[in-house]
This record gives structure tokens, C-alpha cells and sequence, in this order.
């Protein structure tokens, strides 16, 4: 059992959270300018990256999405942090 | 081998006090006694059946690594198969049951199956049953193969606990490393959790002694018991540590005498791993024989339990660790020739020992039990043959938490490379087998302040010579007890290019056995070494996974059953449901009437439904969604997260509409209410609401100025209790709310608030059924006032209390879906009839770039339909519409929900069809299980197109 601190609430155990999508996915926009490979990229594509990756997961418990950077094969976590708007 | 306890005088033997059963047989033991030593006490020396040949099979040892001694134990009604004899303590009453044996260990049928094992070698089944069917022999297979036995009749209790515990140091282990780290780090006021397998601590020196600080180690034990209870550390005995999991999570497995067993999830700071090491065996011809057994355990049973295993004993070593062993079984009145197979030792020699060096067996001649022993090709008498192999530190712990492994030539070894992080090995699982090191170490992980406990009197030397198996010698020579695998199955492996050891694993099942080959790797990595022309460490080691030992599924699950599996939620109005004969279903989390009455359930849905529409019918809508959105942008949010505009919705209005993923799929449908500019309630089906917050919250989160819009999940607070039927509004009216309910003041998709008896309320006029129909929401707390007298003026009005089945008819005449089931996991709004916001909306929301790809834009897809039929059968919810193509039949869709109609008093049934709106007005097959029905295309609508009702 992994155990992630959320920046709000502290650390608590894997089971509270829900994984969000991988950071810096933005949204493409608007609709009308954008290619069918685009948001198939956006929609699909992700990267997987094996060591380091940056993610967005959500604190089930408090309702607060934040970034995670973690490692994908050690489970180490290096460090977890609140977003207010900025789209990471 | 003639094994006896002791002091079996007729004032001791009172102590045997204990009874229980092997095979049927009564034997009395005696407390203290683990069911191994009660059965080794009784002389019995068959105590199992091998897994593959059925040879037999007697006690190896005496600790988790036991790979023969399995058992099936009754105990209190409860049958726990393949439990280890060594690790379960006796008692009275017990029953015990050798396990692949018919009729019984002494007497086994398929004995014989051990003739034809040249026959039978590693892969011998996956080769051989492939024509025509492996199926075909299964079950013959399985039957004669396989260990203990469940018994069906067995139900365990979900009553074991779970504790959740943190510590500064969980010291896994309380032999003489554990002892030391747990005393220097509470000595430091260092928080301790203490965990050890044994029922009593101790360890290796319970049985090994030795002198600590001056004192016996049984007064030092004692002594450094009393000093950790001083300082309040924990001491937990008979609990196995049996895995380390992420972020170094430990899980232990307690088990308690006369409560159930209990499981510990441990954070600690950080973790010793303290757990020793395991004896391997020697490997030579027959050496599986009943009789053959470790040195190091022999000890252990004449220390612990005044039992000597053998009266003519042989003792084969490789290392010094068998000499004190010779001693204290001489000691003891054994006739002891010690045989090793090194030119010289350094331990000292024991009197009344007869020692042979450079002496090796060959061979053990017996069959259910030892009756002689081949030493350099001379047989000598003997009843039990003991084995020194050497030790294996226990590193499983330590690479269960990805740490590595380094081989050791001194001590023929794998020990533990650096520690990982918030770990520490120490004593002999760390490769230290003196006791004076073992001391240093543990003193050493506990605290970096004074002076490690000092020993004296005990062994120093342990000079270990290399004694790995010989692929070439002659006969059968056993390296995995448990599943029967020989040095020849190994051979055979690389043979076939099974070299990789995670592959000899696999092929030959070498260390795959409920044991997962504590006593049998290292023997099996040397032979593949040996026989590959490898060094050990090129070979390598498998992975090591949790559990160390197997845990009962009863523990891992503890209490979470039934209702405590899955929490289920309950309506406010549950009693009063229950008053009116509710026949109670789970809907998603909810547990909902379905209907109501005593009646055949048909009967009742059917009745509700049809008087539903003939008068008013009543229904608890409590679980439908009542999400707030509040704030300067709740428009923008709201707009955004919806496939329809609701930012030019007026306040005091409702609107319907679709809420779509970002591939353009339907994710939930339902309406939203405005109560302010600022102030939006999105009613959304019961089983989306988690689902809902959620998109809301990521959207508002990543997209929005959280300060500006906020999210509430107002659904629990909220009792919503619903009229339909043509007589709702007389119902309404009859309830004294002070609210104008002209059509005019109040038509479909609006809603006002108003007072309940000075409570607030929200009355929402919008129908789920087509009939008119109003929404009461009242505050939780005073739904039950509101439900009484609702049901009392509708008893004055033939009115009907209306279930969740009968809904699902009435909505379905309509042709009104339910997300998730009238659609799929590839409906698109424009699939359900709704293409207008697609057309017509300019900015962004969730889902459109999807709207708009070619398979979106294509012109067969699926469409929501109707379907009727000429007969009485209602169409099989699911079957599928079918045409004939050139391959067989192709499928066109399927039907998505399948009712009969009172009203209509015909079959209704929606579907989602490929080209369905082009197909209204033609004739379909439909296929259900090789069965064709005719059915009528039609829209998805059957009552009431026009919609009068709603004004009716």
C-alpha cells in the first residue's frame, strides 16, 4: 500500500485517491481548429513514462485534484502540490 | 526412528493432557506442544503422502519452511487444509488429517504411483495429455495429485480483526538480533513493536543457548523481555511478518489462542528484519525418506519439548553447526556417529560421539522409515538420519522490499546487499551465524549508542564446505520435498533449455509448493550450476513475493462481508417502505423498494404501473442527484460540463438535457434546475451522482477560478418524494402548501419553493413518467411527516405507492432511457435524437471535438428505437436485431429494455439500432438464443406521442 500526501490533507493511504490523467495534457481548443490526430493525441496518447512522471491525481476524500511527481518503476514519490488554475 | 519424549515416567506423563486425532487414531500430547512435536512425541512417522509420487513423507523441521509435515486440521467446526504442523500449536480436541493420502498416511493406495516415476518426469503432463483434451483427464489427475482438502461444509467467520499500527522500529524477529536492536532502541526511548513467529521468544537460543552478559540465555531472555515491557514497547508472539508491501507497509499475521486471528497493517520508521536463517538439507539417494530430518530441528525438539528423535542416530554436516547437536543427543542417550565429510572441524569434539571426517552419505535404505545409512559406501544401523546443509538466511523480507542479494563463498550463502531504505538485515539473515556478531549486529540497528550484549560459551566457527548436489550420482535424490522434484527434473530442465532459473521454477515446479522452497533453493540453484557449468550466483535467485508463509484468506478479508463489504445506503423513508410491504432490491449502493405488496412481484410491478397512470402513483426518488453549483461562474461551469446551454435558462426554470465524456459519449442524462443566476441544481441519475461531483470538481479545479464557482453535493440532506399520475396535482393541492399550482403559475419544467408546515421545500413539476408528475424535495430530517400525509390524501384518491420496477415501465412506454442501459459505451447524443446543441452551440464543452469525426458524421449509426411485436412475448432484454450477410448473421443492435405494458397491454421494448431512424416502419429479426422473432420498427415513444398527458 503506497501512501501519497495530499497537499491539503497530509499523507494518507493509496485507497484515498484516484488517478487524474498525466500532467500538461492540455485541452486542445476550440473544436473547429483542431485535427482528428490532434484529440486522438489528447484523448489517447499517453505517454507512460517509465521512472519520473508528473500525474494529476485527486483526493477522493477532500475532493482536491493536485500534481504528483512520482516514480513509476521505484514508487518513490518525490513530490505532491495543489494547482489553482494554472493548467499543469 | 524411534522418537520418544523423555521424562515419559508416570508422573510426567500426566502432563500429556492434551488429546487429539491423526488419521482417526487418539494421541494425547501436552501443552506447549506444536501438533509436530505431539506427533513426533507419539512416535508417528508417516506423516503425509508426497504431492506427485505419494512416497511417504515425515517431520523435516520444525519451523514456517516444514515442506512435508501438512496437515488438515478440524478444530471448533473449522477446517483449515494444508496448515503446516510445526507453526499450530496443539489443542485438545484437535483433529488431524494427513493430506494426499487414501485411506490414510500409513496405508496409501496410490503408493504405487512412486513405481512408475521414471515415467512420470518434470513436464510429464503438459507432454502427455494434450489428445484430445487435457480436460478429458483433469479431473482424475487433479483428484490424485494436490494436498489437503476444504470442507464445504466449512464457513469461516469474517471476525477476524484488522489493527492499523505505527512504531518508531518494528523489530520482525525476537531471537538474539532482534532481542538486541528491540532493547538498545527502547533503551532510547525509541517506540518498539516486537513480532516473532514462536509462541515463546527466543529464537535459535531457546534451543541453542549459550551464555549472554554472564547470564543463561534463558535469564537473558527473560531479563530483555522485562526491560522492552518496562519501556512499553509491544510484543506480539506467534505473529508472522509475511510481507513488506509499497512504501514499506509490513502486514502481520497474529494468531491467538481462543480469539480469533488478527491482522496488523504496521507503518513503521523504520524496519529490522530480523529473522534468522533456515537449515537446508543434504541432498543424496532417498534422502525424503520418513526419519531423515534437520539437525538443527532435532535440537530444537529436545531443548523445547524433551524429545529425542532417534535412538541410533547418524549426524551428516558440511559445518560445525551439527557438532553441538551430536552432543546434546549423546547427552541425551542416543547412540551418535557424526559424519562429515570435511578433512577437519574446528568446533570441539563431543564425547560419547563416534565423529568420521571426510565421511558423506550416500544413500538412506528404508522405506517408511530409516533402517540404515550408506557412509562411504558402508552401511551403518541407524533409525534416524540427521542433516546439517547448512543455513540460508531468511532474506525474503528484504527482497520483498526490492532489495538485492550478493553471494557469500564463506558461507555458501545469498545475504542481503545494501539495505533498503527504512530497512535494516541483521543477525543471521544477514549471514552472521555466531552468536557474538549476531549480538553486535542487532545491538548496532537498534541504536548507535552503548555496547552490544557480549556472549560467551557458545559456538564461534561454522567452516561450511560445499556439499551441493551431484548430478551425477546414482539413484533418486530428492531437492523439493513438497513437490517432488529430483536433481534428475532439473537435469531434465536444462536439457530442454529451461536454464533460466525462473523458468526451472515453472517447468519443473521446484519451489512453487505451498513451502515456495524455503529448504529446497539453494540446492536447486546448485544443481542448475552445477549441471549448466554455471557459478551459484550466475544462476541467480528467483523473485521473492509476498506472503512468506500462506495466510488464511480469513484474515486478509477480515470483517468485510456482507453489508460490511460494500456499505449499502438506505432511504430515510426505510421503515415506512418496510410498513407498506417493500420488497427491498439493490440499486447501485441503494437499497430501493422495487415494488410493493405481498403478491407474485409480476403481479405487483404490473399493478402499480397501471394504476399509476389511472390515478396518482407515489414514489420515493430520495438517491436522484441534487448537486449544487454556486458562484459567479456556475453558468460558465454549467455550460461547459453540459452537451445543452443552460447559462440562458431562466431561474425558476428546469431543463433536460445530456451530459457527455470528452469521446463524445453519453455519460448520464437528467435535468437542472436554476435557482439564481448564481445557483444551479443538477439532478442527475442516482447512480452517477459520486461520478458527477467529481467532473464537476476536476473541471472547476483545472478550468475554472475555483473561487468563483464551488460544487455541493446536497443530495443526502434531501428526501425527494414524487407524485405522478393524472390526479398528482389534486394530491399536491391536498397538501396545504400555499403554492399556486395552475398550470399557468406552474407548468411542466418549473419549480417554486415553498413551505411544508413551516419547513422549506422545493416542488419541481417534471415527469419521468409523461403523466403529470411533481417533485417534492423536503430536508431529510422531516420527510417522514411529508410521506405520512402524502399517503393519507392519496388513500382518498385510489392512489398507489409505486416501486422502481413499475417506474422502469412507465418511463420505458415513453421511451425515456436510462443512461447506461437504453445506451453504451459508444451512444452519442445525436444516436438518442438529441443533434440540436451540436448544431447550433459556439463555444467549447465536454465532448464536442467528438461530436464531429467521421465515425461520429456517419450515416448507419445506432439509433434509441422502438420495437413492437405481433404476439404476447415480450422480446428478451439484450437479444439482438439481426440481418443475413454473406459470413451468417450480422448483428444490427440489440434490445436495450423489454416490458410488458399494462396501458397498452401489449410488449414494449426500446433498442439501439444501426440506421434505426431510416428503419422505422420496417419489419426486424430479432435472435435470442437460436430463436427468431419479427418485430416492428418504430419510434421510441409508444404512449401518448403528443404529450397531452402532461397537462391532462
Amino acid at each position: 500500500m503506497q501512501r501519497f500526501s495530499c497537499p491539503f490533507c497530509g499523507p494518507r493511504d493509496e485507497t484515498e485517491f484516484f488517478y487524474g490523467g498525466e500532467a500538461g495534457n492540455e485541452r486542445p481548443e476550440p473544436a473547429e481548429n483542431i485535427s482528428p490526430v490532434r484529440w486522438a493525441q489528447y484523448l489517447h496518447m499517453e505517454k507512460n513514462e517509465k521512472g519520473r512522471a508528473r500525474e494529476i491525481w485527486v483526493h477522493l476524500t477532500c475532493g482536491e485534484f493536485f500534481v504528483m511527481e512520482r516514480d513509476t518503476v521505484t514508487h518513490e514519490i518525490f513530490k505532491t502540490e495543489a494547482f489553482h488554475g494554472e493548467r499543469t | 526412528m524411534t522418537a520418544r519424549r523423555l521424562d515419559s515416567t508416570s508422573e510426567q506423563s500426566s502432563a500429556e493432557s492434551l488429546s487429539f486425532t491423526f488419521d482417526g487414531r487418539t494421541l494425547k500430547g501436552r501443552a506447549g506442544d506444536t501438533v509436530a512435536s505431539a506427533l513426533l512425541a507419539n512416535g508417528v512417522r508417516i506423516l503425509g503422502r508426497s504431492f506427485k509420487y505419494h512416497r511417504p513423507r515425515g517431520l523435516w523441521g520444525a519451523g514456517a519452511e516444514e515442506p512435508n509435515a501438512i496437515v488438515d486440521i478440524t478444530y471448533a467446526g473449522q477446517r483449515t487444509p494444508n496448515s503446516r504442523a510445526t507453526a499450530i500449536a496443539l489443542q485438545d480436541g484437535m483433529e488431524v488429517r494427513s493430506v494426499n493420502t487414501s485411506p490414510d498416511a500409513e496405508k496409501d493406495r496410490y503408493g504405487l504411483l512412486d513405481r512408475f516415476s521414471q515415467f512420470l518426469p518434470a513436464g510429464f503432463y503438459y507432454k502427455t495429455f494434450l489428445w484430445p483434451d487435457w480436460h478429458l483427464f483433469e479431473p482424475r489427475i487433479r483428484a490424485m495429485a494436490g494436498l489437503g482438502h476444504l470442507d464445504p461444509a466449512t464457513q469461516p467467520e469474517a471476525d477476524c480483526p484488522q489493527r492499523s499500527a505505527h512504531c518508531d522500529l518494528l523489530v520482525i524477529g525476537a531471537g538474539p538480533a532482534g532481542l538486541a536492536a528491540a532493547r538498545a532502541a527502547a533503551q532510547e526511548g525509541r517506540d518498539v513493536l516486537l513480532a516473532d513467529e514462536q509462541d515463546q521468544p527466543g529464537g535459535s537460543l531457546l534451543h541453542r543457548g549459550g551464555v549472554i552478559e554472564g547470564q543463561p540465555a534463558g535469564q537473558w531472555i527473560s531479563e530483555s523481555l522485562e526491560l522492552l515491557d518496562g519501556h512499553g514497547a509491544t510484543r506480539l508472539a506467534s505473529t508472522t511478518a509475511y510481507g513488506i508491501y509499497d512504501h514499506n507497509l509490513v502486514c502481520l499475521w497474529e494468531r491467538r489462542r481462543g480469539q480469533p486471528d488478527r491482522l496488523w497493517r504496521v507503518r513503521p520508521q523504520q524496519i529490522v528484519i530480523a529473522t534468522g536463517a533456515i537449515e537446508r538439507p543434504l541432498v543424496f539417494n532417498n534422502n525424503d525418506r520418513p526419519g531423515v530430518m534437520s539437525a538443527d530441528s532435532a535440537l530444537l525438539y529436545l531443548r523445547r519439548h524433551d524429545i529425542l528423535v532417534g535412538q541410533k542416530i547418524v549426524i551428516a554436516t558440511n559445518n560445525d553447526t551439527a557438532y553441538p547437536v551430536a552432543s546434546a543427543l549423546a547427552e541425551a542417550g542416543a547412540e551418535v556417529v557424526l559424519a562429515d565429510l570435511r578433512p577437519e572441524a574446528q568446533a570441539a569434539l563431543p564425547d560419547n560421539v563416534e565423529v568420521r571426517m571426510e565421511t558423506s552419505v550416500q544413500a538412506v535404505e528404508g522405506k517408511a522409515s530409516v533402517e540404515g545409512v550408506l557412509l562411504n559406501g558402508q552401511r551403518h544401523e541407524a533409525d534416524c538420519l540427521l542433516v546439517a546443509g547448512g543455513f540460508t538466511p531468511s532474506v525474503h523480507l528484504h527482497c520483498q522490499a526490492k532489495g538485492r542479494l550478493h553471494y557469500r563463498e564463506d558461507i555458501l550463502a545469498f545475504v542481503p546487499d545494501e539495505p533498503v531504505a527504512g530497512t535494516s538485515v541483521t543477525g543471521a539473515a544477514n549471514g552472521a551465524f555466531d552468536l557474538a556478531s549476531v549480538l553486535e549486529q542487532g545491538h548496532a540497528v537498534g541504536s548507535t549508542k552503548g555496547n552490544a550484549p557480549q556472549a560467551s560459551e557458545c559456538l564461534s566457527s561454522y567452516g561450511i564446505q560445499p556439499a551441493w548436489p551431484n548430478p551425477k550420482a546414482q539413484g533418486r535424490q530428492w531437492i523439493d520435498f513438497q513437490n517432488d522434484v529430483t536433481v534428475k527434473d532439473v537435469a531434465l530442465a536444462a536439457r530442454e533449455n529451461y536454464r533460466s532459473v525462473e523458468h526451472l521454477k515453472r517447468y519443473t515446479t521446484l519451489g512453487m509448493a505451498t513451502d515456495q522452497g524455503k529448504t529446497s533453493n539453494m540446492n536447486g540453484l546448485a544443481a542448475m550450476a552445477a549441471i549448466s557449468g554455471r557459478t551459484i550466483p550466475e544462476v541467480g535467485t528467483t523473485t521473492y513475493r509476498p506472503p512468506y508463509v500462506p495466510v488464511p484468506l480469513p484474515v486478509i478479508a477480515g470483517r468485510r462481508r456482507g453489508e460490511l463489504f460494500s456499505p449499502m445506503r438506505r432511504l430515510v423513508l426505510e421503515n415506512e417502505h418496510r410498513a407498506a410491504d417493500a420488497a427491498f432490491r439493490e440499486y447501485g449502493p441503494w437499497l430501493r423498494p422495487a415494488f410493493y405488496g405481498k403478491g407474485k412481484p409480476e403481479d405487483e410491478i404490473q399493478r402499480e404501473a397501471r394504476q399509476a397512470r389511472q390515478t396518482v402513483g407515489l414514489f420515493d426518488g430520495s438517491p436522484l442527484g441534487k448537486v449544487e453549483v454556486m458562484g459567479p461562474d456556475a453558468a460558465a461551469l454549467m455550460d461547459f460540463n453540459s452537451y445543452n446551454t443552460l447559462s440562458t435558462l431562466k431561474p425558476g426554470r428546469v431543463r433536460y438535457g445530456f451530459m457527455l465524456n470528452e469521446d463524445g459519449v453519453v455519460y448520464d442524462d437528467g435535468v437542472v434546475l436554476r435557482l439564481a443566476e448564481d445557483h444551479f441544481i443538477v439532478s442527475c441519475s442516482s447512480g452517477h451522482v459520486p461520478g458527477v461531483v467529481m467532473r464537476l470538481e476536476e473541471w472547476r479545479q483545472d478550468r475554472f477560478d475555483p473561487a468563483r464557482v464551488v460544487i455541493h453535493n446536497s443530495t443526502p440532506q434531501w428526501a425527494t418524494l414524487t407524485t405522478t399520475g393524472p390526479r398528482a396535482r389534486d394530491l399536491i393541492a391536498a397538501l396545504g402548501l400555499d403554492l399556486d399550482l395552475s398550470d399557468e403559475a406552474r407548468p411542466h419544467m418549473s419549480f417554486a419553493n415553498a413551505r411544508y408546515q413551516g419547513t422549506p421545500i422545493r416542488v419541481a413539476r417534471v415527469s419521468f413518467t409523461g403523466d403529470r408528475s411533481y417533485e417534492i424535495s423536503i430536508p431529510a430530517s422531516r420527510a417522514k411527516e411529508l410521506w405520512a400525509h402524502m399517503r393519507k390524501e392519496g388513500d382518498k384518491l385510489e392512489a398507489t405507492l409505486l416501486g422502481t420496477e413499475g417506474l422502469m415501465i412507465l418511463r420505458a412506454e415513453k421511451g425515456f432511457i436510462v443512461a447506461g442501459k437504453d445506451t453504451d459505451g459508444y451512444t452519442l447524443p445525436m444516436d438518442l435524437g438529441m443533434s440540436g446543441p451540436r448544431k447550433k452551440r459556439t463555444g467549447e464543452y465536454v465532448g464536442k471535438r467528438s461530436l464531429f469525426t467521421e465515425e461520429a458524421e456517419r450515416s448507419d449509426r445506432p439509433a434509441l428505437v422502438g420495437l413492437t411485436v405481433d404476439d404476447d412475448t415480450p422480446l428478451a432484454t439484450g437479444a439482438h436485431a439481426v440481418e443475413d450477410g454473406p459470413k451468417g448473421l450480422r448483428s444490427l443492435g440489440f434490445v436495450t429494455s423489454s416490458y410488458w405494458s399494462p396501458t397498452l397491454e401489449r410488449p414494449i421494448a426500446l433498442a439501439l439500432v444501426d440506421s434505426g431512424r431510416q428503419r422505422i416502419g420496417e419489419t426486424i429479426e430479432i435472435y435470442h438464443l437460436g430463436t427468431r422473432q419479427r418485430a416492428k420498427v418504430t419510434s421510441p415513444c409508444a404512449f401518448d406521442p403528443e404529450g397531452e398527458r402532461l397537462y391532462a
